[in-house]
């Protein structure tokens, strides 16, 4: 029983990793109805700028501010030089940009900073567990700021005038622009955006798997599979999924597959969605545009 | 006279990569040839299904593994012929190609390339699994023997796993032209350009792209299989989500929907990463970006669309 | 001249649809723009807003605006209630007003949402709602408050009556008359219906396949039978 709920509280801890990656996805894929395969190197190389700026002796805080402009410009300019002149493009050409953008932060990555694995710091010191023993300072610590970063996005979209006129452009375009939304700039904002969501995982996450080129893959697949579950058309549905996603893996892990499935398991969740119910948990029923 | 050489260029062609490079060059070079002519069917395949048919695979490395890994598993187990596992090796992976194009292609859109992107990622994990251990030899993976040329033909290994592989691959070639320029590849087409249309014809878009993606999986695995042969050696991280990306690379430089580009896609994934990699480990993958990225805004018909342009300027 | 366009042309890709009109609206009236089904009446108010690739001048308050991106030149005070009337579904009645201020900074903004109310009593009803979920006569009435709210010194209407009750018809173009005199909003307004929005402007062009074919005060093309006959079919 103790160990069960061990593993779902270290579940939720990474569950909120892949809630973050899946937002940043479902946020552009309402934008623009891409999904942006690119956005796991893209965290992975934020977070390789954000280890080179502690390096250098920058406070932990500090680099992590820093990581999230650069991150953000990072992605703005990605979408405005990139996207903007594909948009009427057919998929296939947007997919295979995605796919050029990832293999050229991927290797990028090895270039710049070598494949070997580094230690990456966590703000939140190692100590003892915390909780009862369920989970570790850095879990915690990681748990709350993924949680006050969805609080954060949430509330911006919600409550803010900027954040309306995203939604707005999302859904309408047109529209958006006869009340005088610039839309092209809302979606520079919203890859910019997700670009920094994502670089907070990656900083959040390097701590526990070590930083390395690869290091998104299997968390960019995860948030997939959270993204589909709690339905690709629904934010909020996709942080739901990225967390339930996150303590179904680590039951698996532990108690079904074994680890060196995991993988696997983030395959299987997707398929099974796609069978059982492929609109997700929360989200519409989509209308294929292929 | 000129007009039916022209007519008859594939044959032509067929025969000149026949003899010249076999008499003219090196074991290794061959062997370079060799894989040029297992990717150009892997390329073919993923061309059937992305190209003609629009639907966007990015896992038809999976596809390729599985049919090394029953190669070499019939080859190495079973003591199987290297030329009777291919027929095996490939109804196993349409098989597994429409189990696999099933639940992502009733659903359209963007869900194939999800599920086969993941399935990608997946496949290196899947094949160190424990429990198939025994018949893929885990991490390690299996050595497989080089096959003799048969029927004591005056030629040497390498010359005739060459052959051999043209030989397999120009019937692969001949059999996907006929698909594709007869009523399944209009079909194909349509299902691509004007799905509502086609649906109205009276086709099942969802099964009919299911069996598009089987038989793609299927050309795709004939590859895989002849490439474990060609290399005698299969190991689940050569299998890693980057062959994926490097067959959907050569797909866009070699051509989309373009059968005679398949071949210029796959001389260009077969050389360029050997050329890029004395750079830098990284270079290849680095060069693949933004080539990928060059082709899809410049010249997004490959290569084979830009010859095709020449030649109707000149 | 509150607007004026000289030799508009417009296209979708290869097709041309408009070639090379003249019209122009004049400060504080409202003009109509009439027209059989693919005349190019939409594309019209379309190529004001910037949402079509055009040719030719179009100037609003001496400023020539051709060219220039739709948002800039709704900034600059021209509100446009399209053909479908462009509801964002899936906000709230609340969020879609509050888009329409969207360009605006000054402190008018919270006395606007009460001049709405009282024009549209059914918004304050349903503020709360998902916009999608309105009826079409409230999504009209939504769409000219969004655009309302913008404050425009020129209102463009496509088709405001179309798919409405008779009621809600007359209501809708007892508003227009109201916006127009009480709030002095310039209206150009695009009808199937000719006889009433004949009744509402003081002037009037008749389109035909892209090219204007009548214009005069519509008073005048209200009472020539023939110009009735042959071309509003009343
Ligand atoms: N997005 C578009 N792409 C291509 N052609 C279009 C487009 N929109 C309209 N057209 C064409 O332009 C012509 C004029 O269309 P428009 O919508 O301006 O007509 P309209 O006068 O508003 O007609 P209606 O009374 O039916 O609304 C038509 O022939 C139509 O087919
Ligand atoms: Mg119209």
């Amino acid at each position: 029983m103790d160990g069960l709920l061990h593993q779902v509280f270290s579940g939720l801890a990474t569950g909120g990793i892949y809630a973050s990656v899946a937002l940043a996805l479902v946020m552009i894929y309402q934008a623009t109805h891409h999904v942006n395969f690119a956005q796991g190197e893209m965290a992975m190389f934020s977070t390789y700028i954000a280890l080179t700026l502690i390096q250098a002796g920058v406070p932990y805080w500090w680099a992590f501010a820093i990581t999230l402009v650069v991150s953000f410009a990072i992605g703005a300019v990605i979408q405005r030089v990139l996207m903007t002149p594909m948009a009427n493009a057919p998929v296939l050409a947007s997919v295979g940009i995605f796919i050029g953008l990832l293999l050229m932060f991927n290797s990028c990555a090895g270039w710049f900073f070598g494949y070997t694995l580094k230690p990456f710091p966590s703000p939140f010191g190692e100590g003892k567990p915390m909780l009862a023993g369920y989970l570790s300072r850095h879990e915690l610590g990681s748990t709350a700021v993924t949680l006050a970063v969805l609080l954060s996005v949430w509330a911006f979209f919600r409550f803010t005038r900027l954040g309306l006129a995203m939604r707005a452009a999302a859904y309408n375009p047109a529209s958006s622009r006869l009340v005088g939304v610039n839309v092209d700039r809302m979606l520079a904002l919203g890859w910019g955006l997700a670009a920094a969501i994502g670089a907070i995982a990656g900083m959040m996450v390097a701590h526990v798997v070590f930083l390395e080129p690869n290091m998104m893959s299997g968390v960019l697949l995860y948030a997939f599979a959270g993204a589909l579950l709690g339905g690709i058309t629904s934010p909020m549905g996709a942080v739901i999924g990225g967390f339930v996603v996150g303590v179904l893996e680590n039951l698996g892990g532990a108690y079904v597959v074994g680890a060196e499935l995991k993988l696997s398991l983030a395959l299987v969740i997707i398929v099974a969605v796609l069978v059982i119910k492929p609109s997700g948990l929360f989200g519409r029923t989509i209308v294929s545009r292929v | 006279m000129g007009r039916t050489l022209l007519r008859h260029w594939p044959l032509l062609f067929l025969a000149f990569a026949a003899v010249v490079p076999t008499v003219a060059l090196s074991n290794y070079q061959l062997f370079q040839l060799t894989m040029v002519a297992v990717y150009a069917v892997a390329i073919l395949g993923l061309n059937i299904v992305t190209g003609f048919n629009g639907q966007i695979s990015l896992g038809h490395g999976a596809f390729y593994a599985v049919g090394a890994y029953v190669t070499a598993i019939m080859m190495d187990k079973w003591g199987v012929p290297y030329w009777a596992t291919l027929p095996v090796s490939a109804l196993i992976c349409a098989c597994t190609g429409f189990l696999v194009g099933l639940p992502a292609l009733r659903l359209g859109g963007l869900y194939l390339a999800l599920t086969t992107f993941a399935l990608a990622v997946a496949t290196p994990q899947l094949l160190k699994y424990k429990l198939f251990e025994g018949w893929t030899g885990g991490v390690q993976g299996i050595v497989i023997d080089k096959p003799d040329p048969p029927f004591g033909l005056p030629i040497n290994a390498d010359q005739w796993l060459y052959l051999f592989s043209l030989a397999v691959a120009a019937v692969m070639f001949l059999l996907a032209a006929n698909l594709v320029r007869g009523r399944i590849g209009r079909a194909m087409m349509a299902v691509r350009d004007q799905p509502t249309a086609a649906e109205a014809m009276g086709i099942d878009l969802a099964m009919f792209k299911t069996r598009t993606f089987a038989v793609s999986a299927m050309l795709t695995g004939i590859a895989g299989s002849l490439g474990a042969i060609a290399i005698q050696f299969v190991a689940p991280d050569s299998f890693a989500v980057f062959l994926s990306i490097t067959l959907f690379v050569g797909l866009v430089v070699g051509g989309v929907a373009s059968i005679g580009g398949t071949i210029f896609g796959a001389f260009f994934i077969e050389f360029v990463p050997n050329l890029a990699e004395q750079v830098s480990k990284a270079a290849p993958g680095a060069v693949y970006g933004i080539i990928l990225i060059a082709f899809l805004f410049l010249m997004p018909g490959g290569l084979a669309g830009a010859l095709r342009k020449l030649l109707r300027l000149a | 001249m509150l607007l004026e366009a000289v030799g508009l042309r417009a296209a979708y890709g290869q097709s041309k649809v408009l070639h090379g009109i003249d019209f122009t609206v004049r400060k504080g009236g409202v003009t109509a723009l009439l027209g059989a089904n693919g005349a190019g009446k939409t594309t019209t108010l379309r190529a004001i807003c910037g949402m079509v690739r055009t040719e030719g001048e179009l100037r609003f308050e001496g400023q020539r605006i051709d060219g220039r991106p739709t948002e800039a030149i709704v900034a600059s005070g021209i509100a446009h209630v399209p053909d479908g009337r462009g509801t964002f579904m899936e906000l709230s009645v609340e969020e879609n007003m509050r888009l329409g201020a969207y360009t605006r900074r000054d402190r008018g903004v919270a006395a606007d949402f009460d001049r709405m109310f009282t024009m549209f009593p059914k918004l304050r009803q349903r503020y709360r709602q998902q916009a999608g979920t309105l009826s079409g006569g409230e999504q009209q009435m939504l769409a000219i408050a969004r655009a309302l709210l913008l404050r425009p010194r020129l209102l463009l209407l496509d088709e405001p009556s179309f798919g409405l009750a008779p009621l809600i018809v007359q209501e809708i173009f007892e508003i227009m008359r109201r916006i127009n005199e009480a709030d002095g909003v310039s209206i150009l307004v695009v009808e199937q219906n000719a006889s009433m929005a004949l009744a509402v402007a003081d002037h009037a062009y008749l389109l035909e396949t892209g090219r204007i074919v009548l214009s005069g005060p519509a008073a005048d093309i209200r009472r020539d039978e023939s110009v009735r006959r042959a071309y509003l079919g009343y």
